[in-house]
């Protein structure tokens, strides 16, 4: 091992050095020129996106504590395409007068978040994944309290660190009894003395469900729809693409790789949660008056579509799961997009506000119904492609009881959706919001969403490329 | 003339601190307290896995090393929970749970 190979991990170094750089930056500014650290922090991060875009290196670094291979490169480049847009998001927000003493907070703890996740997915060993966990939920709840005069911020703070504590304890339990029972943290030694012994199962029951409350799967969901609706809106858009996105996909790559042995007894397992997630979620969905809320709990049906892909347990089904986290960055983001812009301009964010939008604000209007249809998987954007993969690669595997009721709630889902349009495009409104002049990062920001709801979509080299990085059992 | 104590002691001790960790979390009212009970399962996890490095695996440091990493990252989740929950009370004056639930399905 050289100096050079420590490049391998360049991601997460630059990442770092752009953390201190940001912190010295808040320490050399005075307190009235706060606001260039907005700049400083959006450019150095855009610089560090470009780096990561680079041609990667494959290797193994620190005794099989960190991988990186094209798919842990992929990842990782999605994950700050999508930081970069709610970046960009959060310059209005951040610009207001209450935000001013505190905005280089935002940027150390959300970049120390990411950091933390782009360790985890480039996990090797238990440790790794524990300690990466750590650091990507941690700093996450005090951005869920950055508001500190609003008690609901504090509370969605209070509960998502309370949660998340509770959660890591259960999974640590899990990864002690794997410890136990093989002799070892390395995922690659844990995978080869795998069995269905009951110990052994009761530590994949007890990390899984460590898992699943990270990614808000539905007897583990109860802290999500609080916390996002709690947290300042770019905050729950972090939170809820992001955060989710990165543990989906360390679900992913750990039950393929480490607990491949145990396909037999997580996949009913999966089969069960799938259901009760998507349905849930959806039902959820449809009663919440509060976009902030009911956005939650889509993203918590969303998740329960995710589950499909893993099932599949091939090849298919990991480029799907990957596939479809790319396209809901987008999709997501777009809609977290829209709210935000008409919450800081309007302190708006019920459905009813959003009546007759579309006559004040068509622009913004089209985007949101882009990416309602995106979320919804209607056909000519992206997220009809996301969902389609996914729901081949569970029926490949012969689950058609399960496609079916996913197409179901799909369908479903689609009726929530079509409720804010309808809000937007028919309902007539006395007082609508009046006209917004979006800011121009904002305006980019959406720009990229929406060159992404149809490029994903109809760029099939992305597609293509996905499938030659994953592999299934 | 050593006499080892069983591992099994160590293991129903942890198991019995991790229960009581877990009854805490649901029962208590106190956000303070609840926090207590978090870092009682943390530690029960602590002793699980020395226990289990020092009776199986006596040739490695794993299990030792995985537990000093859960200490010092359960003092850093304190910390923020604690920095939170002084929040909660400016805001609310009080830091029962009952009082913080201003959103509900």
């Amino acid at each position: 091992m050289n100096l050079e190979s420590f490049l391998l991990m360049r991601h997460e170094l630059v990442l770092t050095i752009i953390t201190l750089i940001v912190l010295v930056a808040e320490l050399s500014v005075n307190d009235d020129n706060k606001r260039k650290v907005i700049s400083i922090a959006t450019v150095l991060f855009g610089i560090n996106m470009v780096i990561g875009f680079l041609p990667n290196m494959a290797g193994i670094l620190f005794g099989k504590m960190y991988i990186n291979t094209d798919l842990q490169w992929t990842m990782k480049n999605i994950l700050n395409l999508g930081v970069f847009v709610v970046l960009l998001q959060s310059v209005a927000w951040l610009k207001e007068t209450e935000n001013k003493i505190k905005i280089s907070e935002f940027y150390i703890l959300i970049f120390s978040t990411l950091l933390g996740m782009q360790f985890m997915i480039s996990s090797g060993s238990f440790l790794m994944l524990y300690l990466g966990l750590e650091l990507a939920t941690i700093p996450m709840a005090a951005l869920a309290a950055y508001d500190r005069y609003r008690s609901n911020s504090a509370e969605a703070g209070v509960k998502l660190i309370l949660s998340a504590a509770m959660s890591s304890a259960v999974l640590l339990l899990g990864i002690s009894f794997i410890y136990g029972t093989t002799g070892s943290t390395y995922f690659d030694v844990v995978a080869l003395k795998y069995t269905t012994a009951p110990l052994q199962t009761l530590a994949f029951i007890l990390f899984f469900s460590g898992m699943a409350f990270k990614i808000s799967l539905v007897p583990f969901h109860l802290w999500t729809a609080d916390v996002y609706e709690g947290s300042p809106i770019n905050v729950t858009s972090y939170l809820s693409v992001i955060s989710k996105g990165a543990s989906a996909f360390i679900l992913v790559t750990v039950l393929f790789t480490v607990f491949n042995s145990i396909a037999l007894i997580w996949k009913p397992l999966m089969y069960i949660i799938a259901v009760l997630t998507m349905t849930v979620g959806n039902l959820f969905a449809m009663r919440q008056q509060n976009m902030k809320r009911f956005l939650a709990f889509s993203s918590i049906a969303q998740a329960g579509f995710i589950l499909l892909g893993i099932i599949g347990a091939s090849n298919i089904g990991m480029t799907s799961v990957i596939y479809f986290v790319f396209v809901y960055i987008f999709s997501n983001l777009g809609a977290f997009g829209v709210v935000s812009v008409i919450y800081y301009k309007s302190r708006k964010e019920n459905m009813d506000d959003y009546n007759g939008l579309y006559f004040t604000n068509p622009k913004l209007s089209l985007v949101m119904m882009l990416a309602l249809f995106s979320l919804a998987g209607i056909p000519p954007v992206a997220g009809f492609f996301g969902k389609f993969f996914l729901f081949t690669a569970a029926a490949e595997s012969g689950y058609y009881w399960l496609v079916f009721i996913a197409v179901l709630n799909a369908t479903i889902s689609l009726y929530y959706y079509l409720l804010v349009v309808k809000a937007m495009f028919i309902n007539k409104n006395e007082t609508p919001i009046a006209y917004i002049k979006t800011d121009w990062p904002a305006k980019v920001a959406i720009l990229i969403c929406v060159i992404g709801i149809f490029a994903v979509g109809f760029y099939s080299g992305i597609y293509q490329y996905i499938t030659s990085i994953s592999f299934g059992i | 003339m050593h006499t080892v104590i069983p591992i099994e002691y160590f293991l129903v001790t942890a198991t019995l601190m991790f229960f009581a960790g877990v009854y805490g979390f649901i029962t208590r009212k106190n956000l303070i307290t609840i926090l207590m009970s978090v870092e009682l399962m943390l530690n029960a996890v602590n002793i699980i896995f020395i226990a289990f490095n020092r009776y199986l695996y006596p040739g490695q440091l794993e299990g030792h090393f995985f537990a000093l990493f859960v200490i010092a990252v359960a003092a850093a989740e304190a910390a923020v929970a604690i920095a939170i929950i002084i929040n909660i009370y400016r805001n609310f004056q009080s830091i029962d749970v009952e009082e913080t639930d201003k959103m509900k399905y």
